[in-house]
């Protein structure tokens, strides 16, 4: 009796997210196969593997992929060396050291597109941004960020807003650091880069490993910076896949060719995840 | 020099360097917010001025212009409604995976969270065409109803991750005086985990707060929280960096404010507890 009552009590859960991730999924492999543009409605018969050679030798394609992972592996790389780096620095007392936490993890909450207009315009505007200002006060050519660098500006976009998660996690990971194998390590004469190297990097494993997850899930899916800051380009410059299939579905109209686009989005994320859940799966404790 | 002094030195040294770190990283934040009370002038001067007679006239425009109240409204709206949503959703679940736990409890914890890995973008177009068909297009509902299903995962993580933290014996008592699972959840469990569910409730609503993807594609004029409202002063029509800052000052502090409160919770909760 209590068995059912229990799976009653899941059901709810677990029945909506099976139709959320069903329904449209389906839909999605179906649109994939047939040629359906919503500007030519009433002419939706099957074209087999089409739209997937269609979406695959697009010019955008490769560029696209490519700039996706690179998108994850940079802001990967920065936050987590840089976060591990600064929760180390603040980890001591100092004056005002709540203050700065919280000026710290501030960037994570701002939206993105407010991320993005403000670097895009504030920040990195070539004529009257804070970065030309710079340049100029030291004699340099200002750089046109945005047109010049448009990948690079999407990553500093995204790490500013994750280096402030990735410092939060290991900031609260070291708390629970043991202190007194620290002090027994400086009595035996280590220095500060040896208790770093040995002890506190090894302690922050598996935090790192949960960072590096769930900053993947999002960072696959990053989106909003490059639709109000470079809107892709130049070219396909700063275009990821979630941008390519967007760029397909809603502006071109073309669901079936965007739907095969989505699939390999799907595939990408699942090669990415098989990896990363059996990872960190074993970490998390249930 | 003595060993104490060396140490207050390194001591001092480290705070300069974090505050200068923490400042730097701020910046953007700050020059935000004060770009916001400036004119349109002065927001675009070249050296950048820091020192400034400052008005308060960008944000009566911004709420003329673009309705900012409103939007304002669509925010609170959807991220209240989903995570309230959510959370009755959620409970039910959580409570039955951490008390009664069975062999296939951890296979379902994983599978939810391999739901959030599915990227939305895989399903963009068939919930577009969904939300058109069903008249959720551009509607607040329809937002509300997204918002649920993608936070749910998450949502239901966190709660079992409190629920598993409660003293096991307080519901043995509770049992012993015949009580059936539903009133333990309702007049045991709950009552002891209402800090849990506040901070998980708050978590999901910074998350929704946020977000911009299906915001961005599912609404237009009617139902656009902030996330979109202010995607709207990308287009080149002029620099209107004043406005612009006034318009994402409104949009972020109440978020930013909130998320100073609560940052401990938030950490927990978006790393399913697996870091403490």
């Amino acid at each position: 009796m209590k068995r059912s009552i229990t799976r009653l009590l899941m059901a709810p859960s677990v029945i909506l997210l099976l139709v959320w991730m069903i329904v449209p999924l389906s839909m999605t492999i179906y649109f994939s196969t047939i040629n359906y543009n919503l500007l030519y409605p009433g002419r939706n018969n099957f074209v087999g593997w089409m739209n997937f050679e269609f979406f695959v030798t697009d010019p955008g394609f490769w560029i696209a992929v490519s700039n996706t992972l690179i998108l994850l592996g940079s802001v990967l790389v920065i936050t987590v060396v840089l976060g591990v780096a600064l929760s180390a620095l603040i980890d001591k007392p100092f004056f005002g050291r709540n203050i700065v936490r919280v000026l710290l993890i501030s960037p994570f909450f701002i939206m993105p597109t407010v991320n993005a207009l403000i670097w895009k315009n504030m920040m990195m505007n070539p004529v009257y941004g804070i970065f030309a200002w710079i340049s100029n006060s030291l004699g340099l050519e200002p750089i046109d960020w945005l047109s010049n660098y448009p990948l690079m500006s999407i990553i500093i976009m995204v790490s500013w807003q994750w280096l402030p998660f990735a410092i939060l996690v290991f900031v609260t990971a070291l708390q629970s650091q043991d202190t007194e194998q620290k002090e027994a390590a400086q009595m035996d004469g280590a220095n500060g880069w040896h208790i770093f190297r040995y002890l506190t990097v090894p302690h922050l494993a598996r935090p790192i490993a949960v960072v590096v997850m769930i900053e993947t899930i999002f960072l696959l899916a990053v989106f909003a910076e490059i639709y109000v800051s470079t809107g892709g380009g130049p070219g396909y410059d700063s275009t990821n896949l979630a941008y390519l299939i967007y760029n397909q579905a809603l502006l071109q109209y073309d669901v079936g060719v965007a739907s095969a686009g989505g699939l390999f989005a799907v595939l990408l994320a699942n090669i990415v995840a098989f990896f990363l859940i059996r990872a960190v799966g074993k970490n998390l404790t249930v | 020099m003595t060993l104490t002094q060396q140490r207050k030195l390194k001591t001092i040294l480290v705070g300069l360097a974090s505050w200068a770190v923490a400042l730097l990283l701020f910046f953007p934040i700050f020059w935000m917010f004060i770009t916001s009370f400036k004119t349109e002038l002065q927001a675009i001067s070249v050296p950048p001025q820091l020192f400034f007679e400052p008005t308060f006239e960008n944000f009566s425009i911004v709420q003329e212009r673009s309705d900012y109240l409103k939007h304002a409204w669509n925010s609170v709206v959807t991220s209240f409604g989903a995570t309230i949503l959510a959370l009755i959703i959620a409970i039910p679940a959580a409570y039955s995976m951490a008390f009664f736990p069975g062999k296939k409890t951890k296979d379902i914890l994983l599978w939810m969270l391999s739901t959030k890995m599915l990227p939305a973008v895989g399903v963009l177009v068939p919930i577009y065409i969904l939300s058109r068909d069903y008249g959720l297009l551009d509607s607040k509902l329809g937002l509300v109803i997204i918002f649920t299903l993608m936070n749910l995962p998450i949502i239901v993580w966190m709660l079992f991750s409190y629920f598993k933290d409660l003293p096991k014996e307080i519901l043995e008592a509770a049992r012993m005086d015949g009580a059936t699972p539903w009133d333990e959840m309702i007049k045991v469990v709950l009552p002891l985990s209402v800090g849990g569910i506040a901070s998980t409730g708050l978590l999901s609503i910074v998350l929704c707060w946020n977000e911009a993807f299906w915001s961005l594609n599912l609404t237009a004029s009617e139902a656009a929280p902030l996330t979109a409202m202010i995607a709207s002063y990308s287009s080149p029509e002029g620099l209107f960096w004043a406005k612009l800052s006034a318009a994402s000052t409104l949009a972020c502090a109440p978020i930013v404010i909130f998320g100073w409160f609560c940052q401990k919770q938030l950490v927990q909760g978006l790393t399913f507890g697996a870091v403490k």
